[in-house]
């Protein structure tokens, strides 16, 4: 962790020692994670009721963790910020979960599994894990099942499957629209057994503010009781965290109104490296912004691409007309002209660009936010010819329907209005092959780690990876560290404890006392429009720059002239999103000089500068094959410091993608 | 059309146990495009301005999914539309509009602040037996069950329940039976869900009753407060289980 | 001693029990008005036999006394019915009124602004209209079972239930008691007997909960109708006394 510079690079960070070992077994690949497990030591049964563990977040991952925790008699202790851990945004997800069941007989195996994920990450994620994730996908199922969640099924009683985000092979297990909902459902109702049972302690409303490392390890964190205000001191023998992505740095995004990165941002300024933070996911069909008073965005499955096409008015005069009226030969139909064999189906992050492209060209189309508007049509006209409207209804209903909620217009009338959004961040805490951070007794689980979607997720992988490490992985790795313990008894008077508890209620009074002229939701708003213009969907080196020293000067703002009212003594929701916007002001320009360091596009990461003649991503694997991990570099305006882990591919080759 | 003109009724109560009251705010230039969380944001962000400390309340995904948002927008669960209030948008209101909101009002949900509520007691009644016991890794083969298609979509219709509250809210007797029959139902048609059927029920009701909810009388609020549109026929099936419960000896 | 680790069964606490439940009130209710449902049946059944006049109506009353005699004593079978409806009606109140109490103190702070979904009068009507319906059979019972007062111009009517029956339905605002009770039982019948299929777990898909709305209407409208034609011919001389 020294600091080996001779200057900053960019005048903006360091380079520091490469990570050299990340505790993956060597040997054939689909023996590594059993040989993991079975290195791993073992605790005592009569042992596990004197080890205490916390987990933070209750979505897949953390309630998953904690219900699995809770049955093999650990003393869990579980935290969310919500008013019942079945809130958690897992629920959100639509789509479904991917396992290498191949009950098609199509041709699916774990090392395709495997094979599709590294390649849809472009390339940018660890072999090792991405095969472990492969293949403890079937137990996931199994699991769930037996759970009672209600996958969709055949008339036979068998489990149905679908081919999901583009791949040829259906592996994907869906519960209708509501997939993860279901998915979350199990978890949460396991782990209100284990709650019922005694093993898990529920701390609902409660937001972790601080990570408690003493004498080298996590102990433990503070947490705010949201009702109460009192900040409370929760020590335990490891930690983990689980409290998914941080994609509401961006302010509008698909993420729930309370999702933020505090927790691992925490954890970051104790130590623990940040991985890939630059790599974000944006989705293509996404419901428009409506307007200056949005608070977020609502993502609508991309199976509406199968049917739908989707197009802008080739002259920008025609971008305010009404869309029925626009002939055919005034219609820029500009995925199926550029490409021409994917059509309306390629990857999300180039539907995505080819959108901003066409807006930022002035051929937008809906109201105009700000000067522009920000809009395609995505359009079934087509297809309610070529089908019939009860067809269209049957296969997207749901969506269209949520689709006229919204936005108030009929679609199956009118074309639909899509744009990009944020949906998913494949950046997070670094973590090794156990899940542990580079804090010792810290382990991070699901979105909230970097470790397996490498530049890109896959679709329907999102699921797999959090119950995988709810389930399977976090159990099993985290059994290796606890048999060191219990660890020597800390109590609240230990220096650690003080420490962290001391800034944490100075960080509460500080907020409290500036009593500016702006409010907390118009910072996050400003940071959210700088992120989303300079490191969103496409980054430049001068945007990057510019944004640096933009959320540098608001961040400055935002201590001097930020008016938080109320009380800290009570439920004060200004003073919790003040915590975590003030949070997205530090992680925003990390993000920024990892976007800027990354002279390559890969994945959600796509560089101006780095395109062939064609406009696609262009990877520069000789330089950039690893992952980048960064340490926070000091609480006094240090700069942070780059620790690079390079990626081997012994089984995979890398490819240079193209979709045209 | 654009700019609406509303007067807000909304109850304002500082803590769990200070006295509430609804205080009158009048909004200006609403746009039919926003959705009711997003009015109140505005409004909100209009308090702060102020110096008013904004008005507390419950919402997450805001998508209609994770059911932590809920209000009772002129006596109604959710406002008029068959939705959550995080998916009401203000096209459903017109200019010139008296709104009162208040928060969901059952003694088993008490207040915390303002339209904050505490619903708990839902996770405790899941807690008394609203799961099915399947340790990690003890689970068989996926396809070694088979499920008829019939009982698993039935299975997961009343599994889309997001335990908003809503028919809590709605119901004149404040009864929680529709949640309560959502999941009996849920984990009932499942075989998975059958060897813990009866003790399921058993305790699960009287873990309900204990919470202080009303009982239901068959009125049929509550499935017409569902955002997710829960037929009462799963309190049907909660009779008709506990019934059998009964009959075995429970 | 080893700590508790993991957990198999379903941890209980305190003691649960199936008879301890607002369910299980509900089907007291259910089981208890079904008994009531029957027997109104048959008692509209008999009423109706004041059409074939009062001679008629007096024998069939008189039967009913001496049904199943000699096996069982004069009047056995009617004290039997009656053993079994004043249990049940005991059965039917309390039910009610647990129920209601808890309704009540599941909510003490009401809504400022509350609209229901839907007018469903009957079902909001189930409290207080059952009072009403007590009240009103304590009234019956009184005129025409335990006191046998007269109320109506045929002074002479005391010797024969039908005579009396007759004479006091001439009278207009004793045949409006009726009408209005008949509307309430109606009423309370239609959501009544709806509710106890449901309570009973009779009507799990909406086809059969269509089938126990159409029964209800059926029952309710059956019994209320039957029950006051013959007090309205009366009123109107279409049946007259001797």
């Amino acid at each position: 962790m020294t600091q080996q510079t001779s200057g900053l690079i960019h005048g903006l960070y360091a380079e520091g020692d490469p990570i050299q070992d990340t505790k993956a077994p060597a040997g054939p690949i689909a023996d590594r994670w059993n040989t993991r497990k079975f290195e791993s030591a073992l605790v005592n049964p009569a042992n596990r009721r004197k080890l205490s563990v916390i987990i933070v977040g209750t979505g897949l991952a953390g309630g998953a963790a904690a219900a699995t925790l809770g049955e093999a008699g650990y003393h869990v202790k579980s935290f969310c910020y919500q008013d019942s851990p079945r809130r958690a945004h897992s629920i959100a997800a639509q789509g479904g979960i991917n396992a290498a069941k191949n009950y098609k007989e199509d041709g699916d195996s774990t090392f395709r599994l495997f094979y599709d994920t590294v390649k849809g990450g472009d390339y940018r994620s660890r072999e090792s894990n991405v095969y472990r994730l492969a293949e403890v996908s079937a137990n996931i199922i199994d699991q769930c099942v037996a759970q009672g969640v209600p996958f969709a099924r055949e008339y036979g009683g068998l489990l149905d499957n679908r081919s999901f985000g583009g791949v040829q092979v259906s592996r994907t297990f869906y519960a209708r629209g509501q997939t993860g909902q279901q998915l979350l459902i199990g978890a949460y109702q396991a782990l209100e057994r284990q709650v019922a049972a005694g093993t898990v302690e529920m701390y609902s409303r409660h937001e972790m503010l601080e990570v408690i490392v003493a004498d080298g390890r996590a102990r433990g964190i503070i947490a705010r009781d949201l009702v109460t205000g009192e900040v409370e001191t929760h020590l335990a023998d490891v930690v983990v965290l689980a409290t998914g992505g941080y994609g509401n740095v961006f302010f509008l995004s698909t993420n729930a109104m309370g999702s933020n990165v505090t927790a691992t941002w925490r954890a970051h300024r104790k130590g623990a490296y940040f991985g890939n933070p630059c790599y974000t996911q944006i989705h293509p069909t996404c419901i428009p912004v409506a307007g200056e008073h949005q608070s977020k965005l609502t993502l609508m499955s991309e199976s509406l691409r199968n049917d739908g096409r989707i197009w802008v008015p080739k002259r920008a005069e025609d971008c305010d007309k009404d869309p029925r009226e626009i002939p055919e030969e005034d219609r820029d139909y500009y995925l199926e002209r550029i490409y021409p064999s994917f059509g309306n189906l390629v990857p999300r992050d180039i539907a995505s660009r080819a959108a901003k492209y066409v807006c930022d060209e002035g051929r937008g189309v809906g109201p105009k936010v700000g000067d522009f508007r920000r809009g395609v049509y995505l359009d079934f006209t087509d297809a309610l010819r070529r089908m019939s409207k009860e067809a269209v209804a049957e296969k997207y209903g749901n969506l269209l329907d949520m689709y006229q909620r919204i936005t108030g217009e009929n679609p199956y009338e009118v074309p639909m209005r899509i744009y990009p959004a944020v949906h998913y961040t494949m950046g997070g805490l670094w973590v090794d092959y156990d899940l542990q951070s580079s804090i010792p007794g810290l382990f991070v689980a699901g979105e909230a780690n970097f470790s397996d979607h490498g530049a890109n997720r896959l679709g329907a992988s999102a699921l797999m990876q959090g119950l995988a490490d709810g389930y399977f992985v976090l159990p099993n790795t985290i059994r290796d560290y606890l048999a060191k313990g219990p660890f020597e008894k800390l109590d609240d008077s230990h220096e650690a404890v003080v420490e962290a508890k001391a800034s944490v209620d100075a960080r509460i009074a500080k907020l409290l006392e500036i009593n500016g002229d702006r409010t907390v939701d118009s910072f996050h708003r400003e940071l959210g429009n700088i992120m989303w213009e300079y490191c969103g969907m496409e980054r430049t080196e001068e945007g990057l720059l510019k944004a640096i020293d933009l959320i540098r000067a608001l961040r400055d703002e935002f201590w001097r002239n930020v008016r938080v009212l109320g009380a800290a003594d009570t439920l004060n929701q200004s003073l919790e999103r003040a915590g975590r916007v003030a949070d997205f002001l530090e992680l925003g320009e990390l993000m920024c000089i990892d976007a800027l360091h990354r002279r390559e596009s890969c994945g959600g990461h796509f560089r101006a500068e780095s395109q062939t003649e064609d406009g696609e991503a262009l990877r520069h694997d000789d330089e950039f094959a690893y992952v980048a991990a960064w340490e926070w570099g000091g609480d006094n305006g240090g700069a942070p410091i780059l620790h690079k882990e390079d990626l081997v591919y012994e089984f995979v080759e890398m490819k240079q993608r193209s979709y045209k | 059309m654009t700019g609406m003109n509303l007067t807000l009724k909304i109850w304002r109560q500082a803590g769990p146990r200070a006295k509430g009251e609804m205080v009158t705010y009048p909004v200006t230039d609403i746009s039919p495009d926003m959705s009711f969380l997003e009015m109140l944001d505005v409004l909100n962000e209009q308090l702060t301005a102020r110096g008013e400390e904004p008005i507390a309340f419950d919402s997450d995904c805001r998508e209609g999914i994770c059911g932590m948002c809920g209000l009772m927008i002129s006596g109604k669960a959710h406002g008029p539309e068959v939705t959550t209030t995080c998916q009401l948008h203000m096209r459903s209101f017109s200019d010139g509009d008296e709104i009162t909101v208040e928060p969901w009002r059952a003694d088993a949900f008490p207040v915390i602040k303002d339209l904050v509520v505490d619903r708990e007691a839902f996770d405790r009644i899941i807690q008394a037996g609203g799961f099915i016991s399947a340790n990690t890794g003890a689970a068989p083969e996926a396809h070694s069950v088979p499920v008829p298609k019939p009982k698993a979509d039935r299975s997961f219709m009343a599994a889309a329940c997001i335990g908003c509250g809503a028919c809590v809210a709605a119901c004149p007797n404040a009864s929680g039976m529709l949640f309560l029959g959502a999941k009996i139902t849920h984990l009932g048609e499942l075989p998975q869900g059958q060897p813990e059927r009866d003790a399921r029920v058993v305790a699960m009701v009287n873990q309900h009753d204990h919470e202080g909810f009303g009982g239901c009388t068959n009125i049929g609020e509550c499935s017409l407060a569902c955002p997710k549109e829960i037929p009462q026929d799963v309190i049907n099936q909660l009779n008709l289980d506990l019934r059998r419960a009964l009959t075995h000896g429970h | 001693m080893v700590p508790p680790v993991a957990t198999n069964t379903l941890p209980r606490t305190g003691p649960a029990s199936a008879r301890r439940t607002t369910v299980f009130l509900k089907m007291v209710m259910a089981v208890s008005g079904a008994l009531f449902v029957l027997y109104v049946l048959l008692h509209m059944y008999g009423n109706l036999k004041i059409f074939s006049g009062v001679e008629a109506f007096d024998h069939y009353a008189e039967s009913l006394r001496t049904l199943l005699t000699p096996i069982l004593p004069v009047g056995g079978v009617l004290w039997l019915l009656r053993a079994l409806l004043i249990v049940s009606v005991v059965a039917h109140v309390w039910a009610a009124a647990q129920l209601w109490r808890r309704a009540n103190g599941a909510r003490s702070n009401r809504y400022f602004a509350k609209e229901a979904a839907r007018a469903a009068l009957t079902s909001k009507a189930m409290r207080w209209g059952g009072i009403a319906l007590l009240l009103f059979v304590i009234w019956h019972l009184l005129q025409f079972t335990i006191v046998k007062f007269n109320v109506g111009p045929d002074a002479a009517a005391g010797n024969s239930v039908g005579a009396l029956v007759i004479s006091s339905f001439q009278v207009w605002w004793v045949a409006l008691i009726y009408l209005l009770a008949m509307i309430a039982l109606g009423m309370h019948l239609y959501h009544g007997v709806f509710s106890a299929s449901q309570t009973l777990g009779w009507s799990t898909t909406a086809k059969a909960r269509a089938r126990a709305r159409a029964t209800a209407t059926v029952i309710a409208l059956v019994v209320a109708v039957g029950f006051i034609l013959p007090p309205l011919a009366i009123l109107f001389g279409i049946v007259k006394g001797n």
